[in-house]
């Protein structure tokens, strides 16, 4: 795809002596770093090194305690984001958010540093034509931005960008979130960009993009950097033993295909029927089981009934017609609080929206989901000494180390989403369903977090795994079904399937639907 | 960092707290201050004389001081009533309402009872008081869980419906035979017992203990946690399994019981009879406190008090010096003001 340069094209902005703590963590660590234009700059590191503050510095987002930042070699201040968009710098967040009632056009012509009093439309359609064009960024000026898929939102996010005018782009974990197609086409653009000299940040966590796309890498440990290396000469695994200094094993499906089928499923789903509003899904007719010891995998693009699927399990979402059953027993609608109390873990696709408390310590968070169990006196006191004992266990089996004491919203975006597994891993759960389970996790938490899942079908429990990660689905379901459009399209076992077959059926039906239109 | 730098560090954020906590009160109270002292120097009154005469009159003797305390004992309560579903996100300014409809209920038992000794119809108006106010909060309450209405809304409009409701029964069958607006005078049974030779009565010690509960429930208990939980993110509280709805009902309710205890404490301590329009806006004046002060108990405490010291010694300046009703208003506006204004007005100018 790329081609490296070798060429020592002249040093477009760098940070010199980076220094950054916060209480009880040193983040960054007289950091280093050198960023070229016409290059992509990929940041490595797991998760918590400080790459997220490193450049929430570089866009004046956090001060750093000590040291400098040169453009083209003269020494600038950075004291907030619009200081940063004067000098050029613009950032994509983890958690990026539009005005969602707006369209394209007004969420970007919000960001403009240019904007008159009173703007013509026709203008910034027109500027955001030309740059989409060229850069193959193509949307609606019109489109309402709920409407439009995450992926869509973050072409937009870059538009944005481009039409301020920025030439140092910030990518933190851009594909995240984004579908596979999807992650391709961003690096289409990445490429385009990089050929017209901008320079490009790029935060992620997937070592086959940044051994695919980027021009150097540096990696950070512990909030230092452990080295800047030239794509050329490095590989996955010397990445990898840079980032955590040993070596990483694999994990696999020990027992593929042998199934302890129980006479009555831990949960059942027949003829499921829900009614989405506003942008949510409708489910139709979904018939489902699954049992003791087995993984179902749930294949599909975001936005197909995914979400709906977690929340009528879960009871957040109410069913109109059919029946869940959880061993045989009829749960349909009933409260969420029963639901889990029949040992129900759910790890959903936003930990921090849909799963945390951000003004309460983890700890506390972490008690939430059984206050019950630790509840002393009739409620009157709570066993905290209890709470901390037994996450703490969690947290040393799968080496998730995260402080107990700090707030979610300050944990970087990694730790939070162990967070939820720790918290949700713990009370060996009797069904887990888990959405996106290892996004935002780093290689090593990746594996670790995949290890915890399959154990915990060892002990019996049953696992309803989300994703859009084919791969992943393909190395640890038992069986597979693809959601599309709320209905289950196909069922497959994955060793009888292929990734092309299951990947047709996610976006080839997408493409129905696009000539239907 | 060594365990000791880092025991240092805490307290010093402590102390930190503390500190700003209390240059935020300054900041207030002299923002308050010296906007009312440009109106009283208007009105051709000296504002550092109104002011001593304020203090002395009520910090400076006894009898001040006891009607500084009575003055803030409903406010403790009524602060009360707003505090407690503040912390699992519901905005009750029903506060007024519940607590008409508390006394009113009392009031009730209070003339039929008569007979009943004391030890026996006073808790028996209590418990009556904390059934109006909690039926009137379960309203809105139940409401609110069905998805039907906002809860604020809701409140707002029974708080104009609660003291009608009071003056029809007044009016129509209580009335006293020589006024139409208010009862006979309530038997001695029914009268709340004072103590120190002053009007303070149990209704304050009643406040005293439903704060020091509220500091424990929130700080230790399941059920505090759980509410704070489910003021701080509803959807991620819901998911993790805490009956949410079932809260705001509840919580609701037990709010409107803490009005409606202030309404029968009111009837059956301050006045000993009921009186058409008796609250003076005392609901309103808790949701005032209880937002001026965050919802934390000993902020509630010491607001209640500086907003008691600002009314009794309000009311003392009128009978001396002859400033009118209306200005004591303005004053009580202006507190208001800055507390309305206090997030980012109080932090721009105090850093
Ligand atoms: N606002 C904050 N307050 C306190 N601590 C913070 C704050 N932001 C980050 N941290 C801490 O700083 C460290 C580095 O966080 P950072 O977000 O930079 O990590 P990251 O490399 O981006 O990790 P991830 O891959 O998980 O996103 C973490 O230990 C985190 O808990
Ligand atoms: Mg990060």
């Amino acid at each position: 795809m790329a081609k490296t340069k070798d060429v020592k094209s002249s040093v477009y902005v760098s940070m010199r002596g980076i220094t950054k703590a916060f209480p009880n963590v040193l983040a960054n660590d007289r950091i280093d770093l050198d960023i070229h234009a016409s290059e992509i700059h990929a940041l490595l590191g797991e998760n918590g090194a400080g790459k997220s503050t490193l450049m929430k510095i570089l866009y004046g987002f956090y001060r750093a305690d000590a040291g400098e930042i040169l453009l083209r070699d003269k020494s600038i201040s950075i004291n907030s984001p619009q200081d940063a968009r004067e000098h050029h710098i613009g950032m994509v967040f983890q958690n990026f958010t539009q005005i969602p009632a707006f369209n394209v056009l007004e969420n970007i012509a919000l960001f403009l540093p240019d904007l008159q009093p009173v703007y013509k439309q026709s203008d910034v359609e027109e500027r955001i034509n030309e740059v989409s064009i060229r850069y193959g960024l193509h949307v609606d000026p019109y489109a309402i931005v709920s409407q439009l898929s995450i992926g869509e939102q973050q072409k937009i996010e870059i538009l944005k960008l481009l039409l301020s005018d920025a030439k140092i782009l910030i990518l933190d974990e851009p594909t995240r979130v984004l579908a596979p197609h999807e992650v391709d086409a961003l690096y289409e653009v990445l490429d385009i960009l990089r050929e017209d000299g901008y320079a490009i940040i790029l935060i992620t966590h997937k070592l086959n993009e940044v051994l695919a796309c980027s021009d150097r890498i540096t990696v950070l440990r512990g909030g230092e950097v452990a080295g800047t290396l030239l794509r050329s000469e490095t590989s996955e695994e010397k990445l990898v033993e840079m980032m955590f200094s040993k070596k990483l094993v694999d994990v696999q499906k020990t027992e593929q295909g042998v199934q302890k089928i129980s006479d009555t499923p831990i949960l059942q789903l027949a003829g499921i029927e829900t009614q989405g509003e506003g942008n949510s899904t409708s489910l139709k007719n979904l018939n489902l089981e699954i049992h003791s010891g087995e993984i179902l995998g749930v294949a599909g693009v975001s936005g197909n009934g995914q979400k709906e699927l977690g929340d009528v399990i879960l009871g957040m979402e109410k069913s109109l017609a059919g029946e869940k059953l959880f061993f045989g027993k009829d749960m349909t609608n009933r409260p969420i609080g029963d639901i889990r109390r029949n040992g129900v873990g759910f790890i959903p696709e936003n930990p921090l929206l849909m799963a945390s408390i951000p003004y309460m310590t983890v700890l506390e968070n972490m008690a939430l989901t059984n206050t019950w169990r630790y509840s002393q006196q009739g409620g009157l006191q709570v066993d905290w000494e209890a709470v901390r004992a037994d996450y703490q266990a969690t947290q040393e089996d799968l080496g998730f180390p995260f402080s107990l004491y700090t707030l979610p919203r300050s944990l970087s975006g990694g730790n939070l989403q162990r967070m939820v597994i720790v918290r949700e891993m713990t009370h060996d759960p009797q069904l887990l369903i888990a959405s996106y389970l290892t996004r935002g996790l780093d290689v090593q938490s990746t594996l670790a977090a995949r290890q915890a899942l399959l154990k915990a079908c060892e002990n019996g429990a049953g696992v309803l795994l989300i994703s859009e990660d084919l791969e992943e689905l393909f190395a640890l379901s038992d069986r597979l079904i693809i959601l599309f459009n709320g209905e289950i399209a196909g069922e497959f076992i994955p060793s009888e399937t292929t990734i092309y077959e299951v990947g047709h059926l996610m976006t080839g039906s997408e493409v129905k639907y696009v000539a239907e239109r | 960092m060594s365990q000791n730098d880092k025991n240092m560090l805490k307290w010093n954020q402590i102390f930190q707290k503390i500190l700003d906590s209390a240059a935020r009160y300054l900041m207030m109270g002299f923002v308050v201050l010296f906007l009312f002292g440009i109106i009283l120097l208007i009105t051709g009154k000296d504002p550092i004389q109104s002011y001593k005469d304020i203090l002395t009159s009520t910090l400076g003797s006894q009898y001040g001081f006891s009607e500084v305390i009575v003055t803030m004992t409903p406010m403790l309560i009524t602060a009360l009533a707003v505090a407690l579903p503040t912390r699992i996100g519901l905005i009750n300014i029903g506060g007024e309402g519940q607590l008409y409809m508390g006394a009113l209920l009392a009031t009730w038992g209070a003339l039929t009872f008569e007979t009943l000794p004391v030890w026996a119809l006073v808790p028996l108006m209590g418990l009556l008081g904390i059934i109006g106010g909690a039926l009137w909060a379960f309203i809105p309450g139940i409401l609110k869980s069905l998805g039907l209405v906002n809860e604020t809304i809701a409140t707002l409009l029974l708080n104009l419906v609660a003291p009608s409701i009071v003056a029809y029964f007044v009016f129509g069958f209580w009335h006293s035979p020589m006024d139409t607006n208010k009862t006979p005078n309530f038997v001695d049974a029914a009268q709340l017992p004072t103590f120190f030779n002053s009007r303070i009565d149990l209704s304050f010690f009643i406040a005293l203990v439903l704060l020091a509960i509220f500091w424990y429930l929130m700080k230790y208990t399941r059920w505090g946690l759980e509410m704070r939980a489910i003021g701080g993110n509803p959807q991620a509280a819901k998911r993790n399994g805490l009956p949410i709805n079932k809260y705001w009902v509840i919580v609701l309710c037990i709010g409107g019981a803490i009005a409606g205890l202030a309404g029968a404490a009111q009837v059956s301590g301050f006045y000993g009879v009921l009186l058409v329009n008796f609250s003076r806006s005392l609901g309103y004046m808790g949701f005032l406190i209880s937002w001026l002060s965050f919802g934390d108990p000993i902020g509630i405490f010491i607001t209640s008090f500086v907003v008691s010291v600002i009314i009794t010694g309000g009311n003392m300046l009128q009978l001396t010096i002859g400033i009118p009703y209306a200005v004591i208003n303005i004053l009580l506006a202006l507190t208001l003001f800055v507390v309305l204004a206090k997030p980012t007005f109080l932090k721009r100018i105090t850093i």
